[in-house]
């Protein structure tokens, strides 16, 4: 019985009516441990960040190779960036998809009446797909690797180019979490999120040089954001060079947390 | 910061709180007031405005005009400490379909700001008072419908808070788990808890609350406690069927000197129904039937339903608006009854 005796409403005082940073850091440490138990319970939604990597880069290694690149081996430092852009850059936004599910979930309704940072599940889900970036990312090099690419850029270099790439996907994904917000079903934020991610990241240097491609499409491709990333995780990864690609990516990054974080943020704040 | 002393004598005060979905006027002016340390009813169909009115008090959706306050606190203005006093279940369980019993309550202790080994333990503590403990590994996939409900009711305990919403605590559930759901709910209220609970089912209404709002079209249409409510209804009904249906006649005859009253033989069936007042007086009738060798095949006791109290106290059962007017005029005796 002591389980269910309400503490009487005697000292009113301690009440507060906003949250303190600490909290909110609590709240959202808490909602990305929900996160990661519902990967530990459903492994099969981390499908597309370790057998996509390994499947899409042995498929496109050996389907393109010798066209582009003459053989196998020359053409993998051109395509395990552009790759490993590409897949993280695509599961970035399953943060959307996700978010949409959720919200229409009934535990979100108790989210709401709990005395937390409203923003809590929105900050915790973004914190846990830093992970799903992380898998990507180590998967498709670690493929590499075993195909014979070897970066000249070395152990160190390779990881900074891992840390960008996931930092852009993770403000990417702040784009689907805004769709998230507003679209009446996951469904619809998957098909809003292919429309803009497919071009993009086709329409870049990530598969073929730029100069290969018709004049007006390579004038896309190098104003591309996606194109910056590329060459930025190339020169990092075959030269160890941290070049003006790499700047423009992170800039890139910054600008698309600035634009969108506040919409998604105020959006969120409406619904939530 | 805010002032420590604040009257909570109330735990709700509610003053025409209205929410507008498009032009459909979800609740329209309901006025609610709910003392601290009582269970109160709200009673009404589908759609009445139920779950919305209780949405706004729990600070989950903002109304349109009017205003509440949760033991003296705004739920617009003051909301987080709002959230700080009330655990809300909802018609629907709000917990964590992924996740296990313990683990959704892991989480919300957390989110409450519990530490270190404090969230198991409350845990492990409700899932045993819910009786869920062997449920408690379970992914929530696998748990009943009664189950969930009672984990839901357990996730919203955890703050320990004073005041509890539960939305159609029994809808759904069948008549075993509903006693059930109904034990607990008394245990919490002997706690000292204030409850607010909507229903559809008057019995429901009348098993477990101390005052009853008979909320219909987003408009509370009669407010009391649920004695005042079942006399402004009107009486259980007698219903009798005869052996042979030619007996009709004398057993109508009968029922009219000893219960005072006209029956009403449904067509077809031959059934005879009559308003019971006493039901005392039953004992007579079926004496004197005896008497006159009239056989009884079948006999019951019709108690007045949810349909009843709605065509008694707005004239329709789920009419137009303009009788919803025409109803609540001529019905003041129960507005008065408060």
């Amino acid at each position: 019985m002591t389980a269910i005796t309400p503490a009487l409403l005697q000292d009113t005082g301690a009440l507060r009516n906003h949250v303190g940073a600490r909290q909110l850091l609590s709240n959202t440490l808490t909602m990305a441990w929900r996160g990661l138990i519902k990967i530990r319970r459903t492994p099969e939604q981390l499908i597309d960040v370790t057998v996509q990597p390994i499947l899409f880069t042995v498929m496109f290694a050996y389907i393109f190779g010798g066209a582009i690149a003459g053989n196998v081996q020359q053409y993998l430092p051109l395509m395990i960036p552009g790759i490993l852009v590409q897949t993280v850059i695509t599961t970035s936004m399953v943060t959307g998809v996700q978010l949409r599910e959720d919200m229409d979930k009934g535990v979100f309704d108790r989210f709401k009446s709990l005395p937390i940072a409203r923003i809590a599940p929105l900050a915790g889900a973004l914190l846990t797909d830093t992970l799903r970036y992380a898998i990507a990312t180590t998967l498709t090099f670690a493929t590499g690797w075993v195909m014979g690419y070897h970066p000249a850029g070395g152990f160190g270099a390779v990881v900074l180019a891992g840390l960008i790439v996931m930092l852009c996907a993770w403000s990417l994904s702040w784009i689907w979490a805004f769709f998230g917000v507003i679209a009446r079903s996951a469904s619809s934020v998957q098909g809003i999120s292919m429309i803009v991610l497919f071009p993009l990241t086709f329409l870049s240097n990530a598969f073929v040089p730029a100069d290969s491609l018709p004049s007006w499409l390579r004038a896309f491709a190098n104003v591309n954001p996606v194109s910056h990333l590329v060459t930025a995780v190339r020169d990092l990864a075959n030269n160890g060079q941290l070049g003006m690609a790499a700047v423009w990516a992170v800039l890139g990054g910054v600008v698309v947390v600035a634009t969108f974080a506040p919409l998604t943020v105020r959006a969120y704040m409406r619904k939530a | 910061m805010v002032s420590t002393t604040r009257p909570t004598e109330l735990a709700i005060e509610a003053r025409g709180l209205v929410k507008l979905f498009g032009s459909n006027r979800a609740v329209d002016g309901v006025d609610l007031t709910v003392r601290t340390g009582t269970v109160y009813g709200v009673l009404g169909p589908n759609g009445a405005g139920k779950t919305t009115t209780i949405s706004m008090l729990a600070t989950l959706l903002k109304p349109d005009a009017g205003s509440a306050k949760i033991f003296g606190f705004d739920v617009g203005t003051e909301s987080q400490i709002v959230r700080q006093l009330i655990g809300v279940t909802g018609q629907y369980a709000s917990v964590d379909e992924n996740l296990s019993g313990t683990e959704n309550l892991v989480l919300f202790s957390k989110l409450l700001g519990l530490r270190g080994s404090a969230p198991k333990r409350k845990a492990a503590e409700l899932l045993e008072e819910f009786g869920l403990t062997e449920a408690a590994r379970k992914p929530l996939k696998s748990f009943s419908g009664g189950m969930r409900r009672r984990l839901d009711l357990a996730a919203s305990l955890i703050a320990q808070p004073p005041l509890i919403f539960l939305d159609e605590p029994t809808t759904g559930l069948d008549p075993r788990t509903r006693g059930q759901m109904w034990d607990t709910i008394r245990r919490l209220v002997a706690g000292g808890s204030t409850v607010l609970l909507t229903t559809q089912y008057l019995d429901e209404a009348d098993q477990l609350a101390d005052r009853v709002a008979v909320i219909d079209k987003g408009r509370v249409v009669a407010e009391g406690t649920s004695g005042e409510l079942k006399s402004s209804v009107g009486t259980a009904a007698l219903q009798l069927r005869l052996s042979e249906s030619s007996d009709i006649p004398s057993a109508r005859e009968l029922i009219r000197s000893t219960l005072g009253v006209d029956s009403v033989v449904s067509e077809g069936t031959g059934q005879l129904t009559a308003p019971m007042q006493h039901a005392d007086l039953v004992t007579d009738l079926l004496l004197a039937l005896r008497r006159d060798n009239i056989a009884v095949a079948e006999i019951s006791v019709q108690q007045p339903t949810l349909d009843e109290v709605f065509l008694t106290l707005t004239g329709h059962g789920t009419g137009t608006p303009a009788e919803t007017e025409k109803a609540r005029r001529a019905t003041p005796e129960l507005e008065n009854a408060r």
